[in-house]
């Protein structure tokens, strides 16, 4: 499999491929290019969905396929989605991507764990999924196959968004500057997520294409914190513009606003705060969406330059 | 979703943590009959869910049941920060000796729980945590293998302690880490954690939040707690109109009209999703306009959930005009919300051109959607307006 998470050749499973959203994700997936070689739901073996064969369990599909996929998409309802993922990691599956939202963080967190402890990779949970426009996108991302393309054109930024829409947005921003995308990836809206900006920034770090970053923010946990802790203990190579929504919250402490982490607790949750630490760190924070493909192109001017 | 400090204590005791005699007050003479019951001093405790009540006046002591009755009364008539208390909780007041603090929260960088210990309890653990680091203990727990007290017993001991405190204090903390994982707690802190002169340990004040996602495994607690569905629990008390907004989108399960909140603007706001509707609250208020409402529309909603959600708007008393804005969808469709708008303006004998300042939701069935706007006049744009332009856009209309 890629460095960047998914590439041309990457095979998928969707775990609960017979729900109407999933019917729908798998239609889009396959409309791109993306190649799903199963999907799972407990009692509907023998069924297809868009041609592609479903199981009872995923050590059935495996034992089938004679090869355990590189990813899952997972989109079951939350109470059962811990026993999803343990199936999936358990099975030797290695990328999975959590599209459920509202799933207690207790068992977000025994996810997490277990996959660390396997040596597994964990994309949300509450996100849409990765994309690598013009190659292959996992999950519900940019939607329908042609307005996916319509958003994202193949590009040198990489995108990390805690917002699954907001994604769509930017990327959709910087395709139309020119300046195209690399790779997006909505990492989630939970309080804790299998994957935080500073882990995936040496996925970045490391891959050809991408050139700049940009994050869009909330108030809320540590995450900008713990990138810009990184960005000052690592010599990127790549410069990031950050995006703060919901900086009216600062006002309204205790008040939960966008997704299930977003909330102003202490304050280090506010936007303020996090706007302060990642300019510390040399992020530029951009007051509206416009902007980043001006601050981008000003940055890597920039970086040439010197 | 916040305890009242009375249902953290019926927690601990629950899973034998010792807590200090009492019980809830609703009245003044049950104030006097727990009084009596538990006999000596008491203390008595406003039961609110906000901070500060010590300082507001809302914690008194007494010595007979008479004074109780009386300090009882007081409290109950006192409103802390805009709330009204639940009840008064009268307890012992034990002689103590030392103060603890003890709590588990969640590390989302680590993602696991966390123990926080200290031998300085009874204050501010963040304030302790600023200026005595040296007294604060902390350390992560397993949420794979299984629950084991050395992981509580290191945590105390790193602050120094040992002999029988050390291991009076372990099960305490052990237990609460159990609780904390057992009832989807997002916090649960006992604060403080008492050592009496008989060197016994009791929790004196206890605190307690239950992740919301959780409530529906945890219906057997909240029965026993009296927690009815009903109760959000939010930081502040839910107005009328975002208790209609709830219904609205309680009716119809197609799609969502999520987190409808009111704010005192002339600028309604029908807005999506998530994290479109941060920004587009941030963008109208940066460029000067006043949001009547925050609300997040999304996952496609039927007509019928749009055009309610823009009559509430509507119909709120200052409303000047509505802005119709949302990031780039790809589940929602552009012609579904457009039509429900529309609808609403027309139903409530509005033109829908002159009330709706602005449509800005680009993606799935856009041009449908656009379609039917430019037959209405109503002020539309694509993707290639971005989200703050628009905002601009709309506080313009009204200010105009």
């Amino acid at each position: 499999m890629s460095n960047m998470l998914i590439d041309e050749s990457t095979t998928f499973i969707v775990q609960g491929i017979t729900g109407r959203e999933a019917v729908n994700l798998t239609r889009e997936c396959l409309d791109y290019g993306s190649k799903i070689v199963g999907g799972v739901t407990p009692g509907r073996r023998g069924r297809e969905v868009h041609g592609v064969p479903v199981y009872d369990s995923v050590a059935q599909l495996v034992e089938a396929e004679g090869s355990v996929p590189d990813g899952s998409v997972v989109t079951v309802p939350p109470t059962f989605t811990r026993d999803a993922v343990f199936e999936a990691i358990e099975a030797g599956i290695k990328l999975i991507v959590i599209v459920t939202e509202r799933i207690p963080r207790y068992d977000v967190a025994q996810m997490v764990e277990l996959a660390q402890l396997r040596g597994a990779r964990i994309i949300g949970p509450n996100c849409l999924g990765i994309i690598r426009p013009g190659v292959a996108k996992m999950g519900g991302i940019g939607g329908p196959a042609k307005d996916a393309a319509k958003a994202y054109k193949p590009g040198i930024v990489g995108v990390m968004s805690r917002s699954g829409g907001m994604t769509t947005e930017i990327s959709s921003t910087l395709s139309a500057a020119g300046l195209g995308v690399s790779t997006a990836v909505s990492i989630g809206g939970d309080a804790i997520i299998g994957s935080t900006y500073a882990e995936l920034m040496p996925l970045f770090e490391a891959d050809e294409q991408t050139q700049a970053i940009v994050i869009y923010t909330e108030p809320g946990g540590r995450m900008e914190a713990e990138l810009a802790k990184w960005v000052t203990e690592n010599d990127s190579r790549l410069p990031i513009v950050a995006f703060m929504a919901g900086r009216f919250m600062d006002a309204m402490p205790g008040m939960s606003f966008g997704h299930a982490g977003t909330i102003v607790e202490g304050k280090a949750d506010t936007a303020a705060e996090k706007i302060a630490r990642l300019s510390e760190a040399g992020i530029t924070v951009a007051e509206e969406i416009a902007e980043i493909p001006a601050l981008v192109q000003a940055k890597l001017g920039k970086e040439v330059a010197a | 979703m916040r305890f009242f400090e009375y249902e953290s204590r019926a927690v601990l005791a629950r899973e034998k943590i010792p807590v200090a005699d009492g019980g809830l007050a609703r009245t003044p003479d049950e104030a006097a009959d727990i009084a009596a019951s538990v006999g000596g001093p008491v203390v008595l405790k406003s039961q609110v869910l906000t901070g500060g009540r010590m300082k507001a006046g809302g914690v008194k002591f007494a010595d007979t049941p008479e004074e109780a009755r009386e300090a009882a009364e007081a409290i109950l008539a006192l409103e802390i920060n805009g709330h009204m208390p639940r009840g008064v909780l009268v307890g012992a007041k034990a002689p103590i000796a030392q103060e603890y603090y003890a709590g588990v929260i969640y590390d989302g960088i680590r993602k696991l729980p966390t123990f926080v210990f200290s031998d300085m309890g009874g204050i501010d653990i963040e304030e302790v945590a600023e200026q005595h680091p040296d007294h604060i203990g902390r350390g992560h727990f397993s949420t794979v293998l299984p629950h084991m007290d050395f992981r509580a017993k290191d945590v105390i001991a790193s602050v120094g302690i040992t002999g029988s405190d050390l291991n009076r204090l372990t099960p305490i903390l052990s237990k609460l880490a159990a609780l904390f994982v057992k009832y989807d707690m997002t916090l649960a802190e006992i604060n403080p954690l008492a050592k009496l002169e008989d060197g016994t340990f009791m929790a004196v004040d206890a605190h307690m939040d239950m992740e919301n996602e959780a409530r529906p495994r945890q219906k057997e607690l909240l029965e026993e707690l009296g927690v009815a569905d009903e109760e959000t629990r939010e930081a502040r008390e839910p107005t009328e109109f975002e208790i209609e907004g709830e219904r609205i989108d309680a009716v119809d399960h197609r799609g969502v009209a999520g987190n409808v909140t009111e704010f005192d603007g002339n600028l309604g706001l029908v807005i999506g999703a998530g994290g479109g509707s941060l920004t587009l609250f941030d963008a109208v208020q940066k460029h000067g306009g006043k949001p009547a409402n925050y609300c997040e529309i999304g996952g496609n909603p039927s007509v019928s959930k749009a055009c309610n959600l823009t009559k509430l708007v509507l119909s709120k008393p200052g409303v000047d005009k509505i802005a119709v804005m949302m990031s780039i969808v790809s589940n929602t469709r552009v012609d579904i919300v457009a039509r429900g708008v529309i609808k609403a303006c027309v139903e409530l004998g509005y033109d829908p051109a002159e009330k709706i300042a602005i449509f800005r939701i680009p993606g799935a069935w856009e041009d449908e959607g656009f379609k039917i706007l430019s037959k209405y006049g109503v002020e539309y744009c694509d993707r290639s307006v971005s989200m703050h332009e628009a905002a601009r856009r709309a506080v313009e209309k009204v200010a105009a």
